[in-house]
């Protein structure tokens, strides 16, 4: 039974209760618990069951490293599946769930997964859903999602806030241990902006825990010294409860800050990501314990030697009376002695060694605990909890001798220094025999820019296990970092712990080494993921040489926890399969995050209002008003139609178009691409950008261009109005405001560097309103100001006034075929301008129109649309646009493209306008059918449509289309394609359906 | 000429959390194209806010107004809006002759300001080293998905950005500067 114990705890506050559930169940622990240790203080030892074959598990670790204590937190709106309850602090109020067990934690129905283990060994999914083929979908797979899995994922929408933020310093120390802290306060002291993230509440790691004595002091003192130290330099940033988790490129290292976890408030964001750009990262990350690979090592009770020590020390909790101790290094007794130390029971330390005579095993032994050397566990006893164990010989085939009765075990098995940081940027491990872990190769580190290694570990981050040798290294690594970064680094003493002077460890990777199938199918390496020795063994006797593959194969070290248990034993139990070296196999590659972190921390503030920019208009708030209905244009929000009550959009739309015919409309065109353009190159300039000739345009006159990229395909149009000799105004579509203005830097910039040309994009300077249809002109005299009549602004003409009192540039342009005017104002004027226009034009019938209503009209027209006719593949001949390419310039950008010879070939599909038969509508994307069958079997076809529309005007279907023969082909009839039934067929018809001669828009 | 007043993008609009933000438009702004060296830019210049040519990355005041460096061949004059007319004529008197672009950006931009704290603000959405930062610089950077620029005064700052995203930038400075969340 695990339990509070009456003393110990120094970080609980044994005054403060705090009320949790879990699994509905209500229990008390005291502020300053995990939820790990609050649930064994409650002696629920069991937390979950295990992935594959739903096993009893329960906590192994108490931090980072913890595969098995996952649970749901909260419900609803706050759910969060697969926390880990080591890292949760507790709080009162706190819910939590067990997780992947049906129909309860204590009964579940999977566990005969467990039974039928032999049936599901590595490669399982590999093997079995092959054949037959139709059970994939139909049994395999839903019951493996049925069986399989961790949390549900929350159904809610997240209630909670983040943020980001972002960081620089010289110096980011990772880790907050006493070599994190001795390396901070050497940059720090040496002048360096440093910031140290601890991933804890506390700092100083594991030093107070394991009674290190610093500087003649308790490890806790002086760690308090030097937070103290460092809270007094104005170049120090401490952040604890902050994780890192990954470093990139450039420095680059992104950490979670966990702001309200422990103490939930709506208002305030509940974790923040910090976005930090170090010149140095200085990983003291510490090492995790590694367990040992005996029979039943799953069973709840069997715990790392260092998470026993630390639920004893740091919160007053005991795994059990009696503890069975089994290791094969000197550090676990610390555990042993701290058990006896709070009155607990430690029967027997099973030491794999041939001997144990390092201080830590003396000191035991002069406590009065009994040391077997030579012995391990043959198997662990019990089911939801250890009962006892049967202990054997290390080197023998796991004949039982001896069998202990207890209600815990503490396994250690050496610890692993955590390099994933110094990995996930390219850093590599180099394998160290004598201490037999990967300890990071200083010669191999993650390049920075400057060419320098970027990353440097500390401590026992970097192999320094023992207290002494880890604040020496990271009072070097400290000092290096400061001098790499310019800094001058002070003499400072750095601080000395006394040395323990353990015994080397020996490496055991199976306990017995010779232990036969059956116990070492029951002996598991990644707890998470379920599995075992035997899956590895059985994934190299398949031939799985390489560690990634067997990693896949087995799924060994895949899970949530990245395998920071499992990997180092999974690769030694592969390499002595394969008979080679463990440096030979080599690790898997650690990648970020080092531990998972919430998605809505990386989304940040980017949710809900501002999950993007929305672009808005001067005049979007009127039509908000007026119950647009918006479509997404780029970023911005246009209305696509203004549908009165009762109206569906294709009604409201018909209605716009008749009565911009028949009357007047308005239009929103604030968003069209406004560029300006300046200098006394500006008219070859745009000889060049342009298909057409911009430089013989009269200042006053508006001219309609064509623009293409390089290879010749058309890439924006619009219309350029001539503001005066050396300055035109270039309209571009809404889209494509700010890359063609980007066009025109780059070609200045880069090519035409000494051409005297500058550019301004002033799309968001004016609003633009179009005033459309025969009754525009009567509007305008309402607004009175300007002569607007045909004979002072004709067709294609512009000219500037006061319009009604505001500031305006008119445009006599028309993309509907009426008489238009585009006004110009200052977009501070745009909604002022929008009312006294839809004012004036009360009189008129006039009605607000949009983009639908917009596309209708220019498709009745036969205007083509970047985008809808052009998709990148589109030249302006193919458009039958060769009136606007200038035959007599020497050069124009896609000149050349539009040479070669598959776009100057007449065989290409061209532009031509259809109208169906049968008066309906053309489907979106259809393509045209031609004679017979293409290599792959598939029907030919001659064409597509492009633009397809009802039309309002006409009463019936027409559509813009690309075909083989172009006009050439007036008059055909063909078939489109119709998912909904029989090809519909269309004859080929000139694409200008209305006012063929354009006599309405030069009135 | 009109007589009617521009509204900038967020008719004064304004937040309060642990600082306040808000919108001080419609501020007036000119956009100047020409090289550093170019005869009659210095004159421009001050003729339009009284500031000198401003030195790179810096912004230069003269109590209502301003001028910033924004490229080699790019600076931002900043003036009442009412001024802006007379000082475009200004610049086109002093660079007569000369090659170079002036246009009134006034409605292209929004503007606000962070009354104090503003580096926490900040520092939740750009990109920046403020320890870096010069006295007087202007930050061309962005304030999460969208461009912008800002300049320090003290505790306080001034923030520019496109008109079209006013409301984005006010809602993210708003939700930056939320009561509680000071870093």
């Amino acid at each position: 039974m695990s339990a509070r114990l009456k003393t110990h705890g120094r970080l609980i506050d044994r005054n403060a209760p705090q009320r949790f559930t879990f699994n509905g169940r209500a229990m008390i622990g005291y502020a300053g618990d995990t939820l790990a240790s609050a649930l064994l203080a409650n002696d629920q030892m069991l937390m979950g069951r295990s992935f594959k074959y739903h096993r009893p598990r329960g906590v192994v670790g108490s931090g980072a490293e913890e595969p098995n204590a996952l649970v749901n937190l909260g419900t609803g709106a706050t759910a969060e599946p697969n926390q880990r309850a080591t890292q949760t602090e507790l709080f009162d109020g706190l819910q939590a769930r067990s997780q992947n067990h049906w129909p309860s934690l204590n009964f579940d129905i999977g566990i005969l997964n467990n039974y039928a283990a032999r049936f599901l060994p590595a490669g399982f999914y590999y093997k079995t859903f092959i054949h037959p083929r139709a059970a994939w979908k139909h049994v395999f797979e839903p019951i493996i999602r049925q069986s399989a899995g961790l949390g549900p994922a929350p159904t809610a929408r997240d209630a909670d806030r983040y943020e980001q933020a972002y960081g620089f310093c010289d110096v980011l120390v990772v880790g907050g241990g006493i070599a994190g802290l001795q390396s901070a306060l050497v940059a720090a002291q040496s002048g360096a902006k440093v910031i140290l993230l601890e991933q804890s509440p506390h700092f100083g790691g594991r030093a107070p825990v394991d009674g290190d004595v610093i500087d003649g002091k308790p490890a806790e003192e002086w760690v308090n010294t030097a937070l103290e130290t460092l809270l007094s330099l104005p170049n120090v940033t401490l952040r604890n409860r902050c994780t890192a988790v990954g470093v990139y490129d450039h420095g680059y290292v992104l950490a979670g800050e966990r702001l309200t976890d422990h103490a939930p408030n709506a208002e305030l964001p509940r974790q923040r990501l910090w976005r930090i750009r170090a010149a140095r990262t200085i990983t003291a990350t510490g090492a995790i314990e590694r367990g040992l690979s005996f029979a039943g090592n799953d069973i709840p009770g069997v715990m790392l030697a260092s998470a026993l020590r630390d639920y004893v020390v740091n919160y007053g909790v005991s795994a059990g009376d009696r503890t069975v101790l089994v290791t094969n290094n000197d550090d676990a007794y610390l555990t042993a002695i701290a058990l006896h130390e709070a009155g607990l029971s430690v029967p027997v330390i099973l030491d794999a060694r041939p001997s144990a005579d390092g201080p830590l095993p003396s000191r035991a032994r002069s406590l009065g605990l009994r040391i077997e050397t030579g012995r391990g566990i043959a198997r662990v006893l019990g089911g939801k909890a250890v009962t006892g164990v049967e202990t054997c010989l290390v080197a023998g085939e796991g004949a039982v001798l001896e069998k202990i009765d207890c209600d815990a075990v503490a396994m250690s098995g050496g610890f692993s220094p955590v390099v994933h940081l110094y990995s996930h940027c390219g850093g590599k491990v180099v394998w160290d025999e004598g201490a037999a872990m990967f300890r990071p190769d200083p010669d191999r580190p993650p390049w920075g820019a400057d060419g320098a290694g970027m990353v440097i570990a500390a401590g026992a981050a970097n192999g320094h296990l023992d207290a002494a040798a880890a604040l020496e290294d990271a009072a070097k690594a400290g000092a290096r970092a400061a001098t790499e970064t310019g800094h001058k680094v002070k003499a400072t003493k750095a601080a000395k712990a006394e040395a323990r002077g353990d015994s080397p460890l020996t490496p055991v990777w199976i306990m017995p080494q010779g232990a036969p199938p059956k116990l070492r199918a029951k002996m598991w390496l990644d707890y998470q993921n379920d599995v075992k020795v035997s899956d590895v063994q059985l994934a190299a006797r398949e031939g799985y040489e390489s560690v990634e593959h067997t990693k896949r194969y087995t799924t060994l070290g895949m899970a949530t926890d990245q395998g920071k248990l499992s990997n180092i034993n999974g690769l030694a139990v592969l390499a002595e399969s394969l008979h080679k070296d463990i440096p030979a196999v080599g690790t898997t590659t650690f990648r970020p995050p080092y531990t998972p972190i919430t998605l809505g921390t990386l989304a940040g503030e980017a949710r809900g209002e501002i999950f993007q920019p929305l672009r808005r208009t001067p005049i979007h708030a009127a039509h908000e008003a007026a119950s647009a209905y918006f479509e997404p244009v780029g970023l911005w929000r246009r209305p696509y139609t203004f549908p009165h009550m009762g109206e569906n959009h294709a009604q409201a739309v018909s209605r716009e178009v008749k009565n911009t015919r028949a009357n007047v409309g308005l239009l929103d065109a604030s968003t069209l691409g406004k560029i300006m353009v300046k200098g006394p190159d500006a008219g070859r300039f745009l000889d060049m950008l342009y298909t057409g000739v911009m430089s013989s345009l009269p200042v006053g006159k508006c001219r309609y261009g064509l623009m293409c990229n390089e290879q010749g395909f058309l890439s924006d149009d619009g219309v350029v109005a001539r503001l005066s000799e050396d300055t035109f105004l270039c309209h571009t579509t809404s889209g494509g405001a700010d890359r063609i203005h980007a066009w025109m830097e780059d070609w200045l910039q880069c090519e035409w560097w000494d051409w005297q040309v500058y550019t301004a994009n002033v799309t968001e300077a004016y609003a633009q309103i179009a005033v459309v249809g025969p009754k525009a002109r009567d509007v305008l005299n309402a607004l009175g100001g300007m002569d607007v009549s045909r004979e002072a602004l004709p067709f294609m003409g512009w000219v500037e006034g006061t319009l009604g009192g505001f500031p305006v540039r008119i445009y006599r342009i028309s993309f509907s075929g009426e008489l238009s005017y585009e006004i110009a104002t200052p977009a501070g004027h745009g909604m002022g301008l929008w009312q006294a226009l839809s004012q004036a034009g009360e009189d008129f019938g006039m009605m607000p129109y949009g983009t639908e209503a917009l596309h209708v009209m220019r498709a009745e027209k036969g205007f083509i649309m970047i985008g809808d006719e052009t998709d990148g593949t589109i030249i302006p001949q193919d458009l039958n646009l060769s009136w606007a390419i200038s035959k007599k310039k020497a050069d124009y950008l896609g000149k050349r493209g539009q040479m070669r010879n598959h776009l100057a070939s007449e065989d290409r599909w061209k532009l031509a306008g259809f109208e169906t038969l049968d008066g309906s509508v053309i489907p979106d994307g259809a393509y045209i059918l031609a004679e017979g069958l293409n290599a792959n079997g598939q029907g030919n076809t001659q064409g597509r449509v492009t633009s397809t529309y009802h039309s309002p005007t006409l009463g019936r279907g027409i559509a813009m289309g690309l075909i083989r023969g172009g006009l050439d082909r007036l008059g055909d009839v063909v078939a489109f394609t119709n998912l909904a039934g029989a090809p519909i067929k269309a004859r080929v018809v000139d694409p200008v359906f209305y006012d063929k001669e354009g006599t309405r828009q030069d009135v | 000429m009109s007589n009617m007043m521009p509204v900038s993008s967020l008719n004064g609009a304004s937040f309060s959390g642990y600082t306040r933000i808000r919108d001080i438009g419609p501020l007036g702004m000119i956009s100047v194209r020409a090289k550093a060296d170019v005869a009659g830019l210095d004159g421009a210049i001050k003729a339009a806010t009284g500031c000198a040519v401003p030195p790179q990355r810096q912004i230069l005041r003269n109590g209502d107004c301003l001028a910033g460096w924004m490229s080699p061949d790019e600076y931002l004059l900043i003036m009442p809006i009412g001024q802006v007319d007379a000082a475009l004529d200004a610049i086109a008197k002093a660079m007569a002759g000369q090659h170079h672009l002036a246009v009134d950006v006034s409605g292209a931009r929004a503007v606000f300001s962070i009354d104090s704290h503003a580096r926490s603000v900040l520092a939740k959405l750009s990109p920046t080293d403020f320890d870096a930062m010069k006295k007087g610089e202007l930050r061309r950077t962005r304030l999460a998905q969208v461009a912008a620029a800002f300049w320090l005064d003290g505790d306080a700052a001034t923030v520019v950005c496109f008109a079209s995203v006013a409301q984005y930038v006010f809602d993210l400075l708003s939700h930056a500067a939320a009561a509680g969340t000071e870093i």
